[in-house]
């Protein structure tokens, strides 16, 4: 055939790069509805929960039987039930309708309910329930701090310039596993550089993680895996109990926990039992729920390749976040991967969150370029920095994050690089030397600073396991490295570990390390008027970007 | 018979799934909907002879996956699987090593079927193989989920890459002090890659066949 050009051009745009596919519900491949997905159905008897969703009690896989007794209110499910899934799709969308009284109703009802609730949403009506039931009043950012080479001192450097730039959580993992007590240590560090209060966690091996959490060298964790079908968890060699006993071993040492669902992952593994993605993922959060989390990191998540692939699956993204909400969680609404090489396409998948705002819209959002995320890259990185701070300022949203003055950055990167330098000194790990001080503070990305020792690194990572060192011996090698104020802000991290409160639902701390959190200032939202506003301090700091004309320049 | 409520509607929930199934088919884009496989028919291996465990101390098994070679004939980015094989083998040769190639049954999952490589190998070294490409260099008594070396991404592969898979495993042998083969990155390989990679291993995983478990396979 002889080619017309208008079409030649359009093959070309990045956005015909990305991988579509076809509906094919038998493996899973569809987002909203799949002819396999069970109808609604719950039967209670003497208190106990014998039918979910058209099966009885003994035919529960482990999943159904999770959910059955710990994930719905027994006393409420019947009433639930009874609503019609229309007229409940209504309330959430009516301003009228507390959110607590939403909350109340959802209690009750099962998975197959909610999906079939959600399905009568379209994208607005999705983002004006997320509006509603997000959990906690002002919405958040959580930063993805990063580096190909695992260099500690540019990820205190990025963490400090995070932090600085509006970021309440970040989150870091390595290329070589054996960096992470490195790596734990230098975001702990570099956060509080950039602003007293941010929450860090280092993304590891399980036990690991857990690890690093319990010597206070972390200040929260997430990673705590779950699937919608029964043979992905098993080949995960897991279980829903499993994992509730994780998050137990957390919250007994009073870290901050949240679980990670995310549709597509059954796909991926091969095991959808040919349900779609939103009734798969509504049992994740179900278990989540049930096994006590107060909150998830879910909207498709590392699989998005997959979601985004087949029709309304970025709908079905928003849906899984909105259901998180609607069950009382915390969301953390993912938009940390790449998915599309078109700038219209990944702009307009985080519109979804970033317009209703949601606890923390990124989870995390690379906050270095992203050749150097090893979360394989994220769907926005330090390069739309400017882009982001714009659409706030255009559309008088709050996305969690703020315009900067270049010599701040660079003074808070210095600061970092130079306490991770003196702490380092002080506990006698791998050396930092000045120079790499100095490329670290100016650098992008890791392509500008020099090559770490990465035998000395990995020897000090084990050292620093084997001799017990805990966040204490932190604070106390900053303070004696006259690092005073960092010293006191990783103390006061570690005392929120005693007091607990930080382990309410979507807490996060304001740089006097006051909590704020889904109990003490709860979503209060009901139409206009009411609700959180960009207004006062908050809008001057938005409206404040650089590159402003000067009309005196004229 | 007694016919009860419930087999009623248990039958009548049957039905009306068929119903949907044949209707989503007859409406939908997908040339597979309203079906459970990509590739029709498994083919049948049970009469192969099954792979034994060797005992040359330089051997190292390479464990390649189910539809590798046959249902599947190229990797994900396009290299043909013949001459990913021919790779592994001359790195691990150029060790001085000696390679076998089996052909693994009984599980998709990129991690057992380098561990289930390493258990037959006669050095405790083993390397499996998905079709779509993905790496895994493995040792007989280490976690599944552990490794020695991991390729996750398997886009990024070359032929260079598969060569010195097989070196590092041929050092690992020796017990040589190994330097792994540098992490690569390529933050858009999901958007075009992961329904791919999805597919593959769906053609990968229906082949299994767990009774034949795992077979010698001179590609």
């Amino acid at each position: 055939m002889k080619r017309a050009k208008r079409f030649e051009i359009l093959d070309k745009r990045p956005v015909n790069l990305d991988g579509y596919i076809a509906e094919w519900p038998e493996k899973g491949f569809v987002a909203m509805k799949s002819p396999y997905d069970p109808a609604p159905s719950v039967c209670v008897e003497n208190g106990r929960i014998v039918e979910l969703d058209g099966k009885k009690r003994e035919d529960f896989d482990f999943i159904d039987q999770f959910i059955a007794d710990y994930a719905i209110n027994v006393e409420q499910a019947e009433q639930s039930m009874k609503i019609s899934s229309l007229e409940l799709a209504r309330r959430i969308v009516d301003i009228n309708v507390t959110r607590a009284e939403i909350l109340k109703i959802v209690s009750g009802i099962t998975p197959a309910k909610m999906a079939e609730v959600i399905n009568y949403l379209n994208v607005v009506e999705l983002m004006m329930g997320m509006q509603k039931m997000r959990a906690r009043k002002v919405p958040g950012n959580q930063a993805h701090i990063t580096n190909l080479k695992d260099d500690p001192v540019q990820i205190a450097a990025d963490a400090a310039e995070g932090a600085l730039r509006g970021f309440a959580e970040e989150e870091t993992t390595m290329g070589v596993a054996r960096y992470a007590p490195l790596s734990a240590m230098a975001l702990l560090i570099g956060s509080q550089a950039g602003r007293p209060g941010v929450l860090t966690q280092c993304s590891a091996e399980e036990a690991t993680e857990l690890e690093l959490g319990i010597r206070g060298l972390t200040t929260y964790a997430e990673t705590l895996s779950v699937y919608g079908t029964e043979k992905v968890f098993i080949d995960g060699d897991d279980t829903p109990y499993s994992k509730a006993f994780l998050n137990s071993a957390y919250a007994s040492r009073g870290l901050k926990v949240r679980f990670t669902s995310g549709s597509g992952s059954e796909v991926l593994m091969g095991n959808s039992e040919k349900k779609s993605m939103l009734y798969l993922e509504c049992r994740c959060l179900f278990m989540t729920k049930g096994a006590g989390s107060q909150g998830i990191q879910n909207g498709s998540v590392s699989c998005i390749g997959v979601t985004g692939a087949v029709p309304a699956g970025i709908r079905e993204v928003l849906s899984e976040n909105l259901v998180a909400a609607l069950l009382g969680l915390e969301c953390a609404s993912s938009n940390d991967q790449s998915f599309s090489n078109s700038d219209m396409r990944r702009t307009a998948r985080t519109m979804l969150e970033f317009l209703p705002g949601t606890d923390f819209i990124f989870s995390g959002y690379a906050a270095e370029p992203n050749y150097d995320n090893m979360f394989a890259g994220s769907n926005f990185d330090a390069e739309d920095f400017d882009d982001y701070n714009v659409l706030q300022r255009d559309m008088q949203v709050d996305g969690g994050l703020r315009p900067v003055k270049e010599e701040d950055v660079i003074r808070v990167r210095n600061k970092a690089a130079r306490a991770v330098q003196a702490v380092f000194r002080y506990l006698g790990l791998s050396p930092v030397t000045d120079e790499q001080v100095e490329r670290v503070t100016y650098a992008h990305g890791s392509k500008d600073t020099p090559a770490r020792d990465v035998t000395a690194d990995l020897m000090a990572a084990e050292d620093v396991l084997k001799r017990g060192i805990t966040g204490l011996d932190v604070v106390k090698a900053l303070y004696e490295s006259g690092f005073e104020d960092l010293a006191d802000s990783v103390l006061n991290m570690l005392k929120q570990r005693v007091a607990g409160d930080y382990m309410q639902t979507a807490a996060i701390l304001d740089s006097g390390f006051h909590v704020l959190s889904g109990v003490n200032t709860p979503n209060d939202y009901m139409g206009p008027g009411t609700g959180y506003r960009v207004e006062g301090e908050r809008w001057e700091e938005i409206k404040n970007i650089p590159h402003m004309i000067d009309p005196r320049d004229i | 018979m007694q016919i009860t409520e419930e087999m009623i509607r248990k039958i009548t929930n049957e039905v009306m799934a068929q119903l949907r199934a044949q209707e989503l088919q007859a409406k939908s884009d997908s040339p597979l909907a309203g079906k459970d496989r990509i590739n029709e028919k498994r083919t049948d291996y049970s009469g192969y002879p099954r792979a034994k465990k060797g005992t040359d101390p330089k051997e190292v098994v390479i464990g390649v996956g189910a539809a590798f070679q046959r249902e599947i004939k190229r990797t994900i980015c396009g290299i043909p699987l013949e001459e990913v094989l021919q790779n592994v083998k001359a790195g691990i040769e150029e060790e001085g090593m000696v390679p076998r190639v089996v052909k693994i049954l009984d599980t998709s999952d990129v991690c057992f079927m380098a561990l289930e490589a390493a258990k037959l190998s006669g050095s405790g070294i083993g390397i499996g193989i998905q079709s779509k490409g993905t790496t895994v260099i493995h040792q007989k008594d280490l976690y599944p989920l552990s490794n020695l070396e991991l390729f996750p991404q398997a886009p990024l592969m070359t032929l260079e890459t598969y060569r010195g898979i097989g070196k590092n495993a041929g050092k690992y042998v020796k017990g040589e002090q190994v330097v792994p083969i540098p992490c690569t990155n390529d933050p858009m390989s999901r958007p075009k890659y992961q329904v791919k990679a999805a597919l593959m291993h769906i053609a990968e995983t229906e082949q299994l066949d767990p009774k034949t478990g795992i077979i010698e396979w001179e590609g």
